[in-house]
């Protein structure tokens, strides 16, 4: 529970996290609210030899209106996603999932950014933003990028995110008349899924899975028989299509799959009230 | 006999202890500053049964801040003696030789191999990980059947896995006859798995040397001081005048820290060598191999019962899970739980068996109920089990075997007298809070409707044997210590009071309870009692706290030390008012001649007169102090009925506890607000045995689950609010009335909850569930009864 030794530098703006990632290459980590990172460390999974806290950079911390989307800042608290007027109406669904992670003490501190890039399939934001199709903006040495959340999860802990580059913004598409369901099974209130399902539904239907791969999925199959007609308990049925569980103290592969299919189908009949 | 309550007595006062623990005021052993002191970091094995080849510290040298690597070879002189077991539990016990740091071999994943010493915390770790030991793989052996058939030996010289085998059968023919001529038979197996005990501060150890006088002051944090520092002097050889224990703030315990570490032997030894302090504070994750864990056993229970559903014989035995080594009161913990499988009902024949198995794991010991909630879980498990197979609802099986209240005091099958008890109350009112008769008829409707939501409920009713120990007892169970608690009681010049306590509080409250006592007493503030503990060289008396003991031993010792020095002050103020002691009253503080308030000469004034002695009673030794040290005649039996309510998913397997009521009786209470605090936490301990917690380790001996995010020790959000009662039967074997609670709500809970998880799944032929009843667990049951 003692971290190896690490250098630690405060980015005073986001190019300046740049241009330190450049400086320090591949050793280098970014620190957010330090709510993922930090518990790898002190187990000594992770050893970056330097951390560069952008924590603090206030200009990477809103939430503001886009126009057909809502703009969020990467380093905006779950708390502040999970009490944002704008969220909760144009984006519901986004706020129940920040209200859900972890404790309030993880909620302060963990950030929407950190949650994304850290690229956990067992965390609750990155399904969340495969059902809610959105986007991503990075800048680097190169300048900025936007990145489609679908090919962004590319594997366990990994995404398409540049070593040198700094996530600043999460556009999410606004769906204020959507139905929505968030279904998180858990074994305690603050931990993490050991199966979760978000759910979007208006004319199209958008569905991620938490915990039911090496990354955060998309339910292609069941959005496909949806949208050609299927029922909720047959397309639900479909909800492990293409999915690879881990199988772990909290479930076997098998007790995943069928929690899926549970969870999906809930997820529907919920969404589709 | 029974005291009578007076104004601070029974009250919920508010505890003294909390404001420093709340503001951060209270000072752990981590805490201490202690300028120059090295750190300690052990390297412990990664695998479970190894011979150590080799170990390279050249790295860890290497390593800035690293002074020092030691290896058990290294340290083997150290030692004048083995780690100590106090609990031969049989004359053939088999006890393997064990040492702080492994010589040649290590037993278990967390055994450690070699010590580092450095200038920092941090530098100590990395030097840690910077040694180079060199393993021989060895097989691992895990499951307690396997451990017992001997195919891989723990310890080669030995011979065998198994300790010991310790047999209670009174009368065994008694026993064959019951079952031979039953109308029913039931048999079951029950698995207690193993407990982290998690308490919330991990372990921590501070050695000081003193500059003067060759004394060593240890801080530690324990539950026993005072048994610490006879081993300490034993292990090392040290005279144990020399060695002095502190156990500063202590964070929790559970029973793990009533143990004798490895870390605090070479916490000492290194700070003899080195000639200056050095510490060591424990890691969460190395806190989950290197301190005890709890319970490890596989029971079998048979039940014959006649046709009326009057049970008339039980039979039990049990195979328990030692870990690698046998740790201070390892082999005993079986055996505390041995006289209750009969638990409250007048079962008349009496046979148990306990075998006591090595397996490469980390060491087992004492953990809250110890022995006692393995011995309600299979009892209460078992009583369901019978009433199923009879036909009967589960709260009529138990009325009609309860013990008697014109039974008591109640001479046990086992041998024990069970002091008090009058058990269907309880029954009777915790079914009422959770509205029994709604429930059910809910249950029923829910099933007629075809809902997937099943409900049930169950309910448990315990007994327990706490407040050790008479020291007889203790001796006939081959224990080395005895059972007896000291206090001491002073009335200082200006009137405050002082008690010096044998007992040793980590998080329960023996500072306000026994302010309590000594303030009822003297009609004085509890302000003005201030409580003395957990330190050898202030309180060199006492065998510490453990086994629901403090209030039922120490607790009467101190009100019995505080009775000695009202009497003495009646003397003294007789003589003064040239009355005759017979014609006194003690009134609000005061003695006055009977019906005369005028004449009242308050307690503080006679402490004062003591203490200038000008004027006593010729002959009569000057100041008010008297120590008392009191063996306890019996054990108490606190008992109490808990009933709960749940609600069962049948797609998910998911388990809701709904409603949870628990009606205890713990004879009179000090302090009725940190009885529920008590009652709250062990009954959130058995739920989290029945619902949540498990140390998983894989065929290879490794732990699956040492950190909080994997091992599920459930919070106040999984849990709904506890409803409360009690009765109060006050035993009679004690001035206070008191029998202890410590240990109680765990000892009640975990049956209940798994009764209840039975009872919903019944209807679809479900008829047990291991625990932890996790969803998959629960969901597989399901899955599997559907098909049938
Ligand atoms: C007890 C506990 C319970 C939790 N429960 C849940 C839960 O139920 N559900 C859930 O989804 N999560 C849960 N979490 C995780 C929590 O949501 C984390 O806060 C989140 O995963 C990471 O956010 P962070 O700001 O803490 O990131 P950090 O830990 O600081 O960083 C995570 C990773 O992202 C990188 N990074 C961070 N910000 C940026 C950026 N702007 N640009 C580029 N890279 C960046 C870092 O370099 C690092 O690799 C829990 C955490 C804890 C400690």
């Amino acid at each position: 529970m003692i971290t190896a030794p690490f250098d630690y530098v405060r980015a005073d703006s986001v190019d300046h996290a740049v241009q330190l990632l450049g400086t320090h290459g591949e050793d280098a980590k970014l620190l957010a609210g330090g709510h993922s990172l930090l518990p790898l460390m002190k187990l000594r999974l992770a050893t970056p030899s330097v951390l560069i806290d952008v924590g603090r950079l206030a200009e990477l911390s809103y939430v503001r209106d886009g126009g057909d989307h809502v703009a969020i800042g990467a380093l905006t608290s779950h708390h502040d996603v999970a009490t944002s007027d704008m969220v909760a109406t144009d984006v519901p669904l986004l706020r129940r999932v920040a209200g859900q992670i972890g404790d309030p003490q993880v909620r302060h501190l963990g950030t929407i950014g950190g949650s994304v890039v850290h690229g956990d399939p067992a965390s609750d934001m990155p399904a969340a933003m495969l059902a809610l199709r959105a986007t991503f903006v990075t800048v680097g040495p190169g300048g900025q990028r936007e990145h489609s959340v679908d090919g962004f999860f590319t594997g366990f802990l990994e995404t398409a995110i540049g070593a040198d580059e700094v996530l600043t913004e999460i556009r999410v598409p606004k769906v204020p008349m959507a139905g929505w369901s968030f279904q998180k099974f858990q074994r305690r209130a603050q931990d993490w899924a050991v199966v979760g399902v978000a759910c979007v539904r208006n004319d199209t239907v958008g569905i991620g899975l938490v915990n039911m791969g090496s990354t955060s999925l998309r339910a292609t199959a069941v959005e496909d028989a949806l949208g050609s007609g299927a029922s909720i308990a047959d397309a639900a049925a479909l909800a492990d299509e293409g999915t690879e569980p881990v199988d772990d103290l909290n479930a076997s592969p098998e007790y995943r799959r069928h929690l899926a299919h549970v969870l999906v189908r809930r997820a529907l009949e919920e969404a589709s009230r | 006999m029974t005291a009578v309550m007076g104004t601070v007595m029974g009250t919920s006062l508010r505890r003294k202890e909390d404001p420093r623990l709340l503001t951060g005021e209270a000072r752990f052993v981590d805490d201490l500053v202690l300028p120059g002191a090295r750190w300690l970091a052990m390297v412990r094995s990664p695998e479970a049964h190894a011979r150590i080849t080799a170990i390279d510290a050249t790295a860890a040298l290497d390593t800035p801040g690293v002074e020092a690597v030691l290896t058990g070879k290294e340290l083997r002189e150290a030692w004048t003696q083995p780690m100590p077991c106090a609990w031969p539990v049989t004359d053939d016990m088999k006890n393997p030789v064990h040492f702080p740091v492994a010589v040649d071999e290590a037993c278990y994943v967390g055994d450690i191999v070699a010590v580092v010493v450095a200038s920092s915390r941090y530098a100590a770790r990395d030097g840690a990980e910077a040694v180079d030991v060199t393993y021989e793989r060895l097989p691992a052996v895990v499951d307690l059947e396997d451990a017992l058939s001997d195919r891989v030996l723990v310890h080669e010289g030995l011979g065998t896995n198994r300790s010991y085998t310790w047999t209670l059968a009174p009368d065994p023919p008694a026993v064959d006859r019951a079952f031979a001529g039953a109308a029913h038979t039931v048999r079951a197996r029950y698995v207690q798995q193993r407990l982290i005990p998690e308490a919330m501060e991990p372990r921590g150890v501070a050695v000081v040397p003193q500059p003067v006088g060759g004394e060593i002051v240890l801080y530690s944090s324990t539950q026993i001081p005072h048994i610490l520092r006879v081993m300490v002097g034993l292990t090392l050889g040290i005279p144990e005048q020399k060695v002095r224990i502190i156990a500063p703030a202590v964070g929790g315990g559970f029973g793990s820290k009533l143990n004798v570490y490895a870390e605090e032997l070479i916490a000492v030894a290194l700070a003899r060598r080195l000639g200056g302090p050095v510490r060591w504070t424990e890691e969460r994750r190395e806190n989950a191999v290197a301190t005890i864990q709890g319970r490890g056993q596989i029971q079998d229970i048979e039940l014959a019962a006649d046709a009326d559903g009057k049970v008339t014989a039980v039979r039990v035995q049990i195979l328990a899970d030692m870990g690698a080594y046998l740790q201070l009161v390892t082999p005993g913990i079986p055996l505390l739980g041995a006289f209750l499988y009969h638990g409250v009902y007048a079962i008349p024949a009496y046979s148990f068996e306990c075998t006591g198995v090595f397996t490469t794991k980390t060491p087992t010991d004492a953990y809250r109920g110890a022995g006692r909630p393995e011995a309600s879980y299979a009892i209460e498990r078992a009583m369901d089990e019978m009433a199923h197979e009879i036909g009967l609802a589960p709260d009529e099986i138990r009325r009609r075997n309860y013990i008697q209240p014109e039974q008591f005091p109640y001479a046990s099958p086992a041998g024990l007298t069970f002091d008090s008890g009058d058990y269907e109350p309880t029954l009777d009112r915790a079914l009422e809070l959770v509205g029994y008769e709604g429930i059910r008829k809910e249950q029923a409707d829910r099933r007629a409707s075809g809902s997937t939501r099943h409900l049930g409920v169950g309910m448990a009713t315990y007994v327990e044997m706490c407040g050790l120990a008479p020291s007889r007892v203790l001796a006939s169970l081959n224990y080395v210590a005895g059972g007896w608690e000291s206090a001491t009681v002073r009335l200082l010049p200006t009137g405050k009071a002082q008690v010096v306590s044998g007992t040793t509080p980590h998080g329960q409250g023996h500072e306000t309870c026994w302010s309590m006592i000594v303030a009822d007493k003297f009609g004085i503030d509890p302000d003005d009692v201030e409580v003395l503990h957990s330190d050898t060289a202030v309180s060199p008396l006492g065998l510490d706290t453990y086994g629901s003991r403090s209030l039922a031993v120490g607790g009467v010792a101190v009100e019995l030390a505080a009775q000695k020095v009202l009497d003495k002050a009646r003397l003294i103020a007789a003589h003064q008012m040239e009355a005759n002691e017979d014609d006194l009253e003690f009134v609000g503080g005061a003695f006055q001649v009977k019906g005369s308030p005028a004449s009242a000469v308050p307690i503080q004034a006679l402490a004062f007169e003591a203490f200038t002695a000008h004027n006593l009673p010729d002959g009569m030794e000057p100041n008010l102090a008297e120590q008392v040290t009191f063996d306890p005649p019996n054990f108490v039996f606190p008992f109490g009925t808990h009933a709960a309510v749940v609600e069962v998913d049948e797609e998910t397997g998911e388990i809701r506890l709904l409603d949870y009521a628990a009606v205890d009786d713990c004879g009179n209470q000090v302090n009725p607000m940190i009885v529920a605090g008590q009652l709250h936490g062990g009954i959130v301990q058995g739920i989290a045995q029945a619902l949540w917690e498990e140390a998983v380790y894989d065929e290879d001996g490794q732990l699956l689950n040492a950190t909080l995010v994997d091992y599920l020790v459930p919070t106040a959000a999984e849990l709904p609010n506890f409803k409360l009662d009690h009765t109060v039967t006050p035993s009679p074997t004690n001035s206070l009335g008191v029998k202890g609670v410590g240990e109680a709500g765990t000892i009640g809970s975990a049956p209940t909850i798994i009764n209840a998880v039975v009872d919903a799944l019944s209807h679809l032929g479900i008829r047990d569930v291991t625990m932890p009843a996790t969803p998959q667990r629960v969901w597989k049951l399901i899955e599997e009864a559907k098909a049938r």
